[in-house]
């Protein structure tokens, strides 16, 4: 009994040391794929589609909603200490330098990381990778790789929209709804927001989106070999699910250590 | 003659199962595949056919063993080289593995597209040559969804043959086809290996009928394999195992010959 616990325990560690040595070698596939030529543009096209302008909707709402309450919030707090002025760089800080690249993120993970990750699982069971692997044509510039730069060029644009409207969303509770006066909403917000604070931004856009490819793709492209992961329709779902929950935790947990490095 | 021979040199092959312990897929197996001839992989379900046929390409590694495609050493070579060599296979999955989101067309010239330096003239001339020999004129703007089962496994052959193989690999080529259609498919692959000229090889539970085109019969069972040099020779075997292979799958069929003989 107790020796076969040990066994299982020492199977379970192995099994993940292979998970993360077999996904620290599918991203430097991923990244050599970018490199290499005949360069698929139609295919990057293809995916900023998907993952930008298709997002733009759920990045607006998202955005409009946070600023918003952000706004409604900051003021409430602030009216405390009869610091309402402070509302614009309270505003525009909180979402440039973290909820501007946080939400877009999970935004981008649950919509367009999902359909990544279900769309090279099915590629994966029905032997279409290994189709493309017998053709001797390289799955990962093919149509992987096209995934993670379409990705560092989309989630960027996105957190900057998303960061605006959330600013312009802040603007309407605050000084529409609340009555905070409209000139100290803007100079507060230009005295306070350093380049520091957007390039903080920006590196964190650029974690993300690496990471959300990563995952997402590598949990799809591995699901014959995942373990516990099963067969089938039902692997796929089981693996999509994985992805977006991995790639959300590890968004925030890079968010806290990427604040606390460069900030 | 086109094809390329195949040899295993004690090839052993083994997964971990989830409880830590390994099964042994392939147990020190020796055998060959001669050059253009035609061999059927046979045996039950879990027996390593499919993963036979992802050693030969390289898709799987062995854990210890040779296997030569020609003079090359599949277990030794890695990257360009290996991919220069996957480009002498064709290969026809068990369910087609057509690209869904691309037409029959798209399908057929992809690996003209990204394997060749052809102009698009030419690839498509080249692809609807080989629709209208495998009778698919016509509906090369469908896309995979829109194809019955033995379309597919016809999309899916042009395909493989686009780039002109020196073998040619079938994986359960007939799994849900109905007895006629197999027949025609089967009757195609004889065909287009006698134009050709490619090492075939064919992992089937569809016994009787594959034998049919069948050089040399290979069954798999507990890890090891018995090669049979011809399907006939099959059933004077007297190991047990093989006499109960025969019984099952081949049934009425070699049992009614037995009792002539």
């Amino acid at each position: 009994m107790q020796q076969n616990t040990i066994i299982r325990l020492g199977s379970s560690g192995l099994s993940v040391v292979t998970d993360l040595g077999r996904m620290g070698v599918y991203l430097l596939q991923i990244i050599q794929g970018c490199f290499r030529r005949p360069f698929r543009f139609s295919e990057l096209m293809r995916q900023l589609n998907f993952i930008g302008a298709g997002s733009l909707v759920v990045i607006f709402f998202t955005a409009a909603s946070t600023g918003m309450v952000l706004g409604l919030q900051g003021y409430y707090s602030l009216h405390k200490f009869g610091a309402e002025g402070m509302l614009g760089s309270a505003v525009s800080l909180t979402l440039i330098m973290e909820l501007g690249p946080v939400l877009t993120a999970l935004m981008v993970a649950g919509r367009a990381g999902s359909a990544m990750c279900a769309e090279l699982g099915i590629m994966r069971i029905s032997e279409q990778v290994d189709a493309l692997d017998c053709m001797a044509i390289d799955p990962f510039r093919y149509f992987i790789s096209p995934k993670l730069l379409a990705a560092l060029i989309s989630v960027p644009l996105l957190t900057a929209l998303f960061d605006v409207v959330g600013i312009a969303g802040g603007y309407v509770a605050g000084v529409h709804l609340m009555g905070v006066n409209p000139g100290s909403y803007f100079d507060g917000m230009q005295s306070s927001v350093t380049n520091h604070d957007i390039m903080l931004g920006t590196v964190k856009s650029f974690v993300f989106a690496v990471l959300i490819v990563w995952i997402c793709t590598g949990r799809g492209y591995f699901v014959h070999v995942i373990r516990g992961a099963g067969f089938g329709a039902r692997s796929v779902s089981k693996v999509t699910t994985q992805a977006v929950v991995l790639s959300s935790i590890s968004v925030l947990i890079f968010d806290y250590l990427l604040t606390a490095i460069l900030i | 003659m086109n094809g390329l021979g195949i040899e295993f040199k004690g090839v052993e092959k083994s997964f971990l199962r989830e409880d830590g312990s390994r099964q042994v897929i392939l147990n020190r197996v020796n055998f060959s595949i001669p050059a253009g001839k035609t061999t059927v992989i046979a045996g039950g379900s879990g027996q390593g056919k499919s993963v036979t046929l992802k050693l030969i390409l390289g898709l799987m590694h062995a854990d210890s063993g040779q296997i030569f495609v020609g003079e090359n050493d599949t277990t030794k070579i890695r990257g360009r080289k290996l991919k220069d060599l996957r480009t002498k296979f064709g290969v026809l999955f068990q369910g087609a593995a057509l690209f869904d989101s691309m037409t029959v067309y798209e399908n057929v010239a992809l690996p003209l597209r990204e394997r060749t330096k052809k102009t698009e003239l030419e690839i498509k001339n080249q692809v609807l040559t080989s629709l209208e020999q495998l009778e698919l004129l016509g509906h090369e703007n469908k896309f995979p969804a829109q194809l019955s089962g033995g379309m597919k496994k016809r999309a899916g052959l042009a395909r493989a043959l686009q780039l002109k193989p020196e073998i040619m690999l079938f994986d359960e080529p007939t799994t849900g086809l109905d007895p006629v259609m197999t027949q025609e498919i089967y009757q195609l692959f004889a065909q287009t290996q006698k134009q050709v000229g490619y090492t075939s090889i064919i992992v089937s539970h569809d016994i009787p009928k594959v034998f049919n085109l069948a050089d040399e019969v290979i069954v798999l069972n507990n890890g090891k394999m018995d090669v049979f040099s011809s399907p006939e020779s099959i059933q004077w075997s007297e190991k047990s195992h093989i006499q109960k292979f025969v019984k099952t799958t081949m049934g009425e069929i070699y049992q009614s010959h037995l009792v002539e003989q």
